[in-house]
């Protein structure tokens, strides 16, 4: 019978919930690196006991684990995370020109075709690429160099590369997102970029159609169709059908478009889920109201996910890759929240259940979907 | 000859060590051979103590040694006698931050 792995990274530790395909009676494991933030955990679509964990820390800096056995062991790998070149400089928050300077990874992506390639999205933002388990990390420096790199700024979270999508028809097509730069595609493998914001319009920003500068929150991809894209922006949900050339708002009737995450159903490409937010100043449900939003269209008409979800005095928030799908039969919705919360529909988002209560604050949710 | 260095918390996990540990570092030891014999026998705290790339002390780590803050000293004066002859021990400690 199929089982899920879920790999949650908190503000404390990570922890590793599993269950069998009906998802109901989980097993908790955790913490792991007790005391430290794990940002992301994932594992590799090709080895699914290839695990790689981002584990960070005001104090001791990063540290990058992998497992080989499915996160019962660990090992640290290397965490030298060398700007190709000179460095050069950003916009600081005040405009003025501020050097790159390495702070954590975000996020992990591990590879399509082989256990040992991952790429790490790091702050301040780049992309790098190990191919070697994790040992070693280059930087694919074209994206930082393209041209824009200088006049991108940080967002109030960081200047992170949060969001890394490989086409799987396409070993050659990468999408990522930074905050506040904005989406970016590259059709070499990652050597050369091009920005992808046309269509994204930003009231925050000195030019609201700028070629870069808006903050891209999080991008979610179905894998059947790579070249249709969706985007929660700080405000708006967006999305693409052109990869990335054209962007067209669909927040429709939704009650508030500013939130974190986003995500496709396993098998429907146009069932999205996102989780309003009540807004940039408050990062809270609207009403104290934890509500997941579905569309089966693709966007543009929205109905709330109610059952299951607390709709009173919650004031918790749901962070940008804190979501996540399996890809059973009856495809199963994760999130999880800064309360420490981490919730699961096993039907697609009809209705919902804690799976635990009193986690540290949830940074992010992946699962995996085992034999 | 053999240092004694006590290590903060979650140093001794990464590293899967007891609080203490032995290192054996030649003449002369400065707080500059002593993290790199720390990190030679213990890869995987490579990067916490000191920046990879700019080699400095961590800013919410401290060194102690002989009821001493070394935290400042030059990386490359040579640590205190009582640490070279085994009787204090080298302190690598986490400064309390928050609230």
């Amino acid at each position: 019978m199929s089982k899920v792995r879920l790999l949650v990274g908190t503000r404390k530790g990570a922890f590793i919930l599993t269950a069998d395909g009906t998802r109901k009676d989980w097993s908790v494991s955790g913490p792991h690196f007790a005391g430290w933030e794990i940002y992301h955990l994932k594992g590799s679509p090709v080895d699914p006991n290839r695990l790689y964990a981002s584990q960070t820390s005001s104090w001791f800096g990063q540290v990058l684990q992998r497992s080989d056995d499915g996160g019962a062991t660990w090992a640290a790998a290397g965490n030298t995370f060398a700007y190709a070149g000179e460095a050069g400089t950003h916009q600081w928050y005040d405009g003025t020109a501020h050097p790159w300077e390495f702070k954590r990874v975000w996020h992990l992506e591990p590879s399509l075709d082989g256990a040992d390639t991952v790429y790490a999205g790091i702050e301040d933002a780049a992309l790098f690429r190990s191919t070697d388990g994790g040992q070693s990390w280059q930087e694919l420096a074209g994206l930082r160099q393209h041209g824009t790199g200088p006049a991108w700024q940080p967002g109030a979270g960081g200047m992170c590369l949060h969001t890394i999508l490989l086409d799987p028809t396409n070993p050659q097509r990468i999408y990522v997102a930074i905050s506040a730069a904005g989406a970016f595609r590259s059709d070499d493998g990652g050597q050369s970029w091009k920005p992808i914001n046309k269509g994204l319009h930003s009231l925050y920003i000195p030019n609201p159609t700028a070629e870069v500068g808006h903050c891209v929150h999080h991008v979610a991809m179905h894998p059947a169709r790579p070249e249709t894209l969706f985007m929660q922006k700080h405000w708006d949900v967006m999305r693409t059908d052109d990869a990335g050339e054209n962007w067209r708002e669909i927040s429709g009737d939704l009650p508030t478009d500013f939130g974190f995450v986003i995500d496709v159903h396993a098998h429907e490409p146009e069932t999205l889920y996102v989780v309003p937010i009540k807004s940039d100043s408050e990062h809270f449900p609207l009403d104290g109201k934890l509500r997941v939003y579905r569309s089966r269209s693709g966007g543009d008409a929205w109905e709330p996910l109610t059952a299951g979800l607390p709709q009173a005095n919650c004031y918790v928030n749901v962070l940008r890759d804190a979501m996540a799908v399996d890809r059973l039969d009856d495809c199963g919705v994760y999130f999880g929240t800064t309360g420490g919360q981490v919730y699961v529909s096993p039907d697609a988002g009809d209705t919902w259940n804690a799976i635990v209560h009193d986690l540290p604050p949830v940074l992010s949710v992946e699962v995996q979907t085992l034999a | 000859m053999t240092i004694r260095v006590e290590l903060p918390q979650h140093l001794c996990q990464l590293a899967g060590v007891r609080r203490q540990v032995e290192l054996q570092i030649a003449v002369p030891v400065t707080q500059r051979t002593l993290l790199d014999a720390l990190e030679t026998a213990y890869p995987m705290l490579r990067g916490t103590v000191r920046d990879p790339a700019t080699q400095r002390r961590r800013a919410f780590l401290r060194f102690f040694a002989c009821q001493e803050d070394l935290s400042h000293a030059d990386p490359d004066e040579e640590l205190p006698a009582r640490v070279l002859d085994g009787a204090e021990t080298f302190i690598i400690l986490g400064a309390i931050a928050g609230g």
